[in-house]
């Protein structure tokens, strides 16, 4: 993978994307779950880079904006909002929150920035809990169930979660070669200089946290149509916070390829283990993120086998620094 | 309800909530590390302390020591083996990782020791003083909490190590200069934070069940009261734990339990915002 | 010559301690001007209040005929008010091309793309780094990185350009290199303020002097009057050292000298 050129990328992504899009056709119901669990982190994956790769803000948020789109579209079907727009309606509130929230909370930098963007999770998790009256608490929320059989209702799932793959990733495509690209590496690299070249750094990373909570929107309440039974646990989990950033960093953080190589990695890693060692299966994915940090810190796309037979060049402790 | 005795059990519990939340606030400040291991280290500090006292009979008060020493072996070998390679790295990597290896102690303690509560019962009776009712144990409880506390300020500002501590803290490369080891004094320092959070979960075993459940519930304690007392100093666990556990406790007598945990951590987002060095930050680690 | 800038009684205090006190002057179009003063004169804080790092206490800043007084540095940036660092500031992991082409993307040129890195190849033949603009920035060494400083400040258009110490770190042949290129850059008709501590750097190319001590404007004008005066003497050379010079300070020797 590091050799390829670019567009030999864009042709094992198509390829991917297409393996993902027939797995209904040619495989057994089983693998089309992992299909759509793939389509649905390599989005998540692709929303976080824009804060946490771009603009290199150690977010921790993505629970919050997961769980937040589960509950809208949830609640918004629930009291009669037809099915897309519901995804719809819970993609613009999680956008509005997530922008409203970054005026705040973007001030914070480095260890204060990520406790706050963990923060936001448990609030968020423990207001939806304690709000029964709408919410159902702790009981959880029965979600309306998408229309004919399990495998018809999988398909569905699956494209629309390719669907949203696909849209984030053509984001980052555009954000990647625009000038908010641009001053978001800036920003990533030395905030107070990016200021003084002109880039209105508070508006800029506003837009990548709005852009990093999203595609959550979309994929937390298509993801809450799709399973059917919400409850707080499921959907603000601070697994599920982490393992997201994880992923990216596997992939390759910043990169346009890196959170999709890295969640579709991480994901068969994780199936393979719950099938084979159930018991084991948290200890060994904790054994991959200690090993990653150690051996890949900066993600399989910007491997350099070279490095492997040398000291750290000056500009790795430059990052470092 | 009493309001004096909604005020002595926020107190009693405000105690325990400080010395759950020191050692995270030494190992935030000194190393600027946010260790997400520091829930697992104290579940694992009660469990050893409540298998030491039903398996083999052990009086908790003994075991307690016994289980913090372990703990801070564990820690100095899991800062010198692994943290310390990427210690200084951006936050995203050292959590991670610190979150990676929690993943693993915590996968052992359930596979090991599973996920019931267990609590160590020591069956001390009531005290009633002026019409305030409180169970001895967290009489005890509260005692050791404020003694293991107090006993980790004198180190800090009286020992070589302590000294050594605070002057990594302040200034890593002078403190280099000077001769200290770093990477020693690193490792000494997770170690002390982690024998801390065992002998804070020693301590909570003999008031609390405890059990694998709650490592997030306490990691989560941990940010509040570091965020309200400030990074960095053990009177700032102290005021942030009782601050903390005074609001909780009155909190939860007006709007519920529930909602009394919510308000912790929206003081905490506020604070965050508002005075990030927190209601007493100061600089050095005393 | 028509004004660019103007200071009105520009004051900063943090805390109890006044770092910048009642500072007015005026900047010409096209001038090299030489802000000179002792270590911990407000120099650096007087740079900073111009581009909006700091908040200003009292007064006015006045660019182009506009009150700047409340603007942020990106503004400052936009409108054309640059500056470089007395410690430099790049983006270490991009390319020396890419830095200079943050400049001319978000700077006052605001330009598309394509045309910004056009436009940063251009600053870094002029300042010499053509050669080198595929490195990443961190890999420079600091005469290099100075020269990235000034074509990243180049390439945002700037009316006016504050120069924060661009030669401290440098030997002396370097140090010829940088006011060769200060003098082309006075040449395309951008306005330069040389912040410096050193007097023999400032004084062969500056226009004009403008002279900061304790945070006050203890004198200003042509560079040779500016020497000769006593208060300047006093406040570089200490009461007692220029009480026992006398009057042999009056030559333009006496005050180069010590550097």
């Amino acid at each position: 993978m590091p050799t390829l050129s670019r567009p030999l990328r864009y042709a094992a992504l198509a390829g991917w994307f297409a393996l993902l899009a027939v797995t209904p056709f040619i495989a057994d119901n089983y693998t089309v779950r992992v299909a759509i669990t793939v389509a649905m982190y390599s989005a998540l994956a692709l929303s976080w880079n824009f804060i946490g790769g771009f603009a290199g803000y150690p977010s921790f948020s993505t629970a919050a904006f997961f769980g937040l789109g589960c509950y809208v579209g949830a609640l918004s079907q629930r009291h009669g909002v037809p099915l897309v727009l519901a995804w719809l309606l819970a993609t613009l509130f999680v956008t509005a929150f997530a922008a409203a929230l970054g005026t705040i909370i973007l001030r914070l930098k480095g260890h204060y920035f990520a406790i706050g963007s963990i923060a936001i999770v448990e609030v968020v998790r423990l207001v939806i809990s304690s709000w029964g009256s709408l919410t159902g608490g702790g009981d959880g929320l029965n979600v309306p169930l998408l229309s004919g059989g399990p495998d018809r209702v999988a398909s569905t799932v699956l494209y629309v979660m390719l669907g949203i793959m696909l849209l984030a990733f053509i984001a980052t495509l555009l954000v990647d070669r625009s000038r908010l690209g641009f001053g978001l590496r800036c920003i990533n690299q030395n905030e107070d200089a990016a200021d003084m070249v002109g880039i209105d750094t508070t508006r800029y990373k506003i837009l990548g946290y709005a852009l990093s909570a999203l595609f959550c929107g979309t994929v937390g309440a298509v993801y809450a149509s799709w399973v059917g039974y919400i409850d707080p646990t499921d959907s603000f989990s601070i697994l599920l916070t982490v393992k997201v950033p994880v992923m990216v960093l596997l992939g390759g953080a910043g990169t346009v390829f890196g959170p999709i190589v890295g969640a579709g990695l991480f994901v068969l890693l994780e199936e393979f283990f719950w099938a084979n060692f159930l018991e084991w299966n948290r200890a060994i994915l904790g054994g991959i993120i200690v090993f990653l940090i150690f051996f890949l810190p900066s993600g399989i796309l910007k491997l350099d086998y070279r490095r492997l037979f040398r000291r750290k060049s000056p500009a790795d402790r430059v990052e470092a620094a | 309800m009493d309001l004096l005795q909604i005020l002595v059990n926020g107190i009693v519990l405000g105690a325990l909530y400080a010395c759950i939340a020191v050692g995270f606030s030494l190992v935030w400040g000194v190393l600027n590390v946010i260790n997400m291991l520091h829930g697992s280290f104290i579940i694992l500090g009660g469990y050893l302390t409540f298998f030491a006292w039903f398996h083999l009979g052990v009086d908790p008060i003994l075991a307690l020591p016994a289980v913090a020493l372990l703990l801070y072996a564990l820690g100095y070998a899991l800062q010198y083996l692994f943290i310390n390679k990427v210690v200084t790295s951006p936050v995203l990597t050292t959590l991670t990782l610190t979150f990676g290896l929690d993943m693993i102690l915590y996968n052992l303690m359930t596979v090991y020791f599973t996920a019931t509560p267990r609590r160590v019962t020591l069956d001390m009776g009531s005290a009633d003083i002026l019409g305030v009712v409180m169970p001895m144990d967290r009489v005890l409880g509260m005692g050791l909490a404020f003694f293991l506390t107090g006993l980790l300020y004198l180190v800090m500002r009286g020992s070589t190590i302590g000294r050594a501590i605070v002057a990594v803290r302040m200034d890593r490369q002078a403190a280099a200069l000077m001769g200290i080891r770093v990477n020693n004094i690193y490792a000494i320092t997770f170690g002390i934070g982690a024998l801390m959070a065992g002998a804070a979960g020693a301590v909570f075993a003999m008031v609390f069940p405890v059990t694998t459940n709650l490592t997030g519930t306490f990691l989560g304690k941990a940010f509040v009261i570091c965020v309200i007392g400030g990074l960095g100093s053990v009177p700032g666990a102290l005021v942030g734990g009782i601050a903390l556990g005074v609001i909780e406790s009155f909190a939860g007598f007006l709007i519920g339990p529930q909602h009394a945990i919510t308000l912790g951590f929206v003081l905490m987002l506020v604070l965050l915002v508002v005075k990030p060095t927190g209601l007493i930050g100061v600089k050095g680690y005393e | 010559m028509t004004e660019i800038l103007r200071l009105e009684n520009v004051s900063k205090a943090f805390g109890g301690i006044r770092a910048v006190n009642d500072v007015s002057f005026t900047l010409s179009e096209g001038e090299i001007v030489g802000l000179i003063g002792p270590n911990g004169a407000g120099k650096t804080t007087l740079v900073n209040l111009i581009t909006g790092v700091h908040k200003l206490t009292g007064g006015k800043v006045i660019f182009a005929g506009q009150d700047v007084s409340r603007q942020k540095p990106f503004q400052a940036a936009r409108r054309g008010l640059a500056r470089t660092f007395q410690i430099v500031q790049p983006f270490p992991a991009m390319t020396v091309l890419e830095n200079v082409a943050a400049g001319s993307l978000f700077g006052g040129g605001h330009a598309a793309m394509g045309a910004a890195l056009d436009a940063a190849r251009q600053e870094l033949d002029f300042v010499g780094l053509g050669p080198v603009a595929d490195t990443p920035a961190a890999l420079l060494s600091l005469p290099n990185r100075k020269r990235l400083e000034l074509a990243k400040s180049l390439a945002m258009k700037p009316k006016v350009l504050l120069l924060d110490e661009v030669n401290a770190g440098l030997n002396a042949a370097e140090i010829d290199g940088a006011l060769d290129l200060i003098r082309k850059i006075a040449a395309r008709g951008i306005t330069i303020v040389i912040i410096e501590h050193l007097m023999k750097v400032v004084l062969s190319v500056s226009q004009r002097i403008l002279v900061l001590h304790h945070g006050e404007l203890i004198a200003q004008g042509d560079p040779t009057a500016v020497v000769n005066d006593p208060r300047v003497i006093e406040a570089y050379l200490g009461a007692k050292f220029a009480a026992r010079f006398g009057t042999a300070a009056s030559t333009s020797q006496g005050a180069t000298s010590h550097v």
